[in-house]
């Protein structure tokens, strides 16, 4: 069925030819020798100074010292050898390539060629007998004729994959007690009446005189790094962090809870309700906290409510007062959960 | 004495005792309550009315004759002398016009005049001092837990490798590579415009320092892999292999394609 014919001894009756008919041109190479001759080198030369930059970049690994510097204009103070390595290496590969494109458009035949696609549906006798085949099959394994033994087969591929589903389900780690569903452990924190509020990183207790209106505290509960000990990773963190921001009582206009606050200080979650980002760009004067991943915008002297942007619901509010030592605490966990919006959520 | 002895029983005597008390007291916390702001600033009061004048002449149209703030500015009482150095001397204040923020600039005063109107601010209400050289000596900070405080407090703005960024409406978080060591104590104690304050109370002097020597190390920083192109990460990096590297692509493919002569 393959047809190759060079362009122009083409039938003429072909109604539908895929190639514009125009008349083949004739390069310069094809007609002077000494075109020719050039190419030639100038192939050959390409490939050579690919051998010549792999000598090089052999070279450049063992002369070059490696904490040796260079100015290139543009890109700045770098490393001499990381590029001459680059430069050798990449070169020596790319010449072969550019070497081996110019021998093709130069020196190689260029003659314009038909290549006639085959007929796509199977031919009428085979398509037959692959029918005939089904047919026979069917009747040779009895599948029509032994209806227990077909609908035996049926139920047991209808069972078999039950277990994955067992196994699916068994994926989380069941929380402390190993009985909590995946919905309950994402509902609670390890925030709990009078637990110590602590600055992030530095450990420190904090004091409300501590915290100015228009400051911003980025905190964990007191009990984090003994979690995180005892889990092994940073599970606890990614629902507990919390923000601390202080403002004018009186520019409070909501609260999730009465009295959540304390004398202005108020403590939202950290964890962007969209997806999960971790956020503190806390703007002091509008008192908007802002998400960089995908810019929802919540206010925090509203009750966290969402301003801008595709989060769903309010940022959590943790309810906090002072111990009678005078340091800041959670008066319980959150009351809804932290986070993004899971399935049994709705 | 005798005439004390005689009248020690005297009703009145115990009148007499306790103005004298509260008059000692009193006195003497006003004594104690003046040594503070003489002493942080050593400012003279013809420094504070040469501040008086600067004020009056090129702040109070928006912050008000007394400092007391109006509907174009803030109030200016309890900002403290750090607040006026860092938004006059950086250039930000006075505004050159209105703006989702105010722009740094080249200050329109000199330090002489900085100080007088920090110092007249400061006369006003107690508000944060200028921090002193030793407040914002990093010398021998740890830049490595600076690193961390940076990274939990300010990366969120300003950038994990302190470029700045975007906020809402406009406004933004500055660049910090250019940013003095007394500029940054300045911006954490008072809170610039959106930025909010990390007070001594939760980030202590020690801490700041830490941070200061982060920044200090990123400003030091060189680039050993050339081009650092803005230092933003995959955003910049991933814009130039579109452009750049893509371009290179099409233009390679194109030379494939054309017929040679």
């Amino acid at each position: 069925m393959t047809d190759i014919t060079p362009h122009g001894s083409q039938p003429a009756k072909l109604g539908h030819s895929p190639v514009a008919d125009v008349p083949h041109a004739l390069r310069v190479a094809d007609t002077d020798p000494r075109a020719a001759k050039r190419a030639e080198r100038q192939v050959a030369s390409m490939f050579l100074l690919s051998m010549i930059l792999v000598v090089a970049f052999i070279v450049s690994f063992i002369m070059i010292d490696k904490d040796t510097v260079v100015y290139i204009p543009v890109f700045g103070v770098v490393g001499l050898m990381t590029i001459m390595l680059g430069l050798t290496s990449g070169l020596s590969i790319f010449l072969i390539g550019a070497g081996a494109i110019q021998w093709a458009k130069k020196l190689m035949p260029d003659v314009e060629v038909v290549q006639m696609r085959h007929e796509m549906t199977s031919p009428a006798d085979a398509t037959a007998e692959a029918a005939a085949n089904y047919e026979r099959g069917k009747d040779e394994s009895g599948f029509a004729r032994y209806p227990i033994i077909r609908r035996t087969l049926i139920g047991a591929m209808a069972l078999f994959p039950i277990p994955a589903v067992f196994l699916l389900r068994d994926l989380w780690s069941g929380g402390e007690s190993g009985i909590e569903s995946p919905d309950e452990i994402l509902s609670h924190t390890l925030w709990r009446e009078n637990m110590h509020i602590l600055v992030a990183e530095t450990g420190q207790k904090i004091r409300p005189e501590d915290l100015p209106v228009g400051g911003l505290v980025s905190a964990v509960p007191a009990n984090l790094a003994e979690e995180q000990e005892r889990a092994g990773n940073q599970d606890a963190l990614g629902k507990a962090a919390i923000i601390l921001v202080r403002m004018e009582p009186s520019e409070i206009v909501a609260q999730q809870g009465d009295g959540w606050d304390y004398q202005g200080i108020v403590a939202y979650s950290k964890i962007c309700t969209h997806v999960g980002c971790p956020i503190a760009l806390y703007e002091q004067r509008t008192h908007h906290l802002l998400c960089p991943c995908h810019q929802s915008t919540f206010d925090l002297a509203n009750a966290g409510a969402v301003v801008f942007g595709p989060a769903a619901r309010n940022m959590p509010q943790l309810p906090i007062t002072v111990d009678n030592e005078g340091y800041l605490v959670a008066t319980a966990d959150f009351a809804q959960p932290v986070g993004p919006s899971f399935w049994e959520r709705g | 004495m005798k005439f004390l002895a005689a009248r020690r029983r005297n009703p009145l005597v115990a009148l007499g005792l306790l103005f004298a008390a509260l008059v000692a007291v009193g006195g003497g916390y006003a004594v104690i309550a003046n040594v503070q702001p003489a002493q942080a600033s050593l400012v003279s009061q013809t420094q504070v009315e040469e501040g008086k004048k600067l004020y009056l002449a090129g702040c109070s149209s928006c912050h008000g004759m007394d400092a007391q703030g109006s509907a174009n500015g803030p109030t200016l009482l309890g900002v403290g002398a750090a607040a006026v150095d860092f938004q006059v001397s950086t250039g930000r204040m006075p505004m050159a016009a209105p703006g989702a923020q105010a722009v740094a600039k080249a200050s329109v005063y000199n330090e002489e005049q900085v100080a007088a109107l920090a110092a007249y601010v400061a006369s006003l209400a107690p508000g944060p001092a200028i921090p002193t050289a030793e407040d914002v000596s990093f010398e021998g900070a740890n830049v490595a837990e600076g690193g961390v405080l940076f990274r939990t407090n300010c990366a969120q703005c300003h950038q994990a490798a302190g470029q700045g960024g975007a906020l809402t409406q406009g406004k933004w978080a500055p660049n910090l590579m250019k940013a003095t060591p007394t500029e940054i104590y300045e911006a954490m104690i008072t809170g610039p415009q959106s930025m909010p304050i990390f007070s001594d109370g939760t980030l202590p002097k020690e801490n700041k320092q830490q941070i200061i020597a982060y920044i200090n190390n990123l400003q030091n920083a060189s680039s050993p892999g050339g081009l650092d192109l803005g230092r933003l990460g995959p955003v910049t990096e991933g814009l130039f292999l579109w452009t750049a590297v893509f371009a290179a692509l099409i233009g390679a493919a194109i030379w494939i394609g054309i017929k040679a002569r």
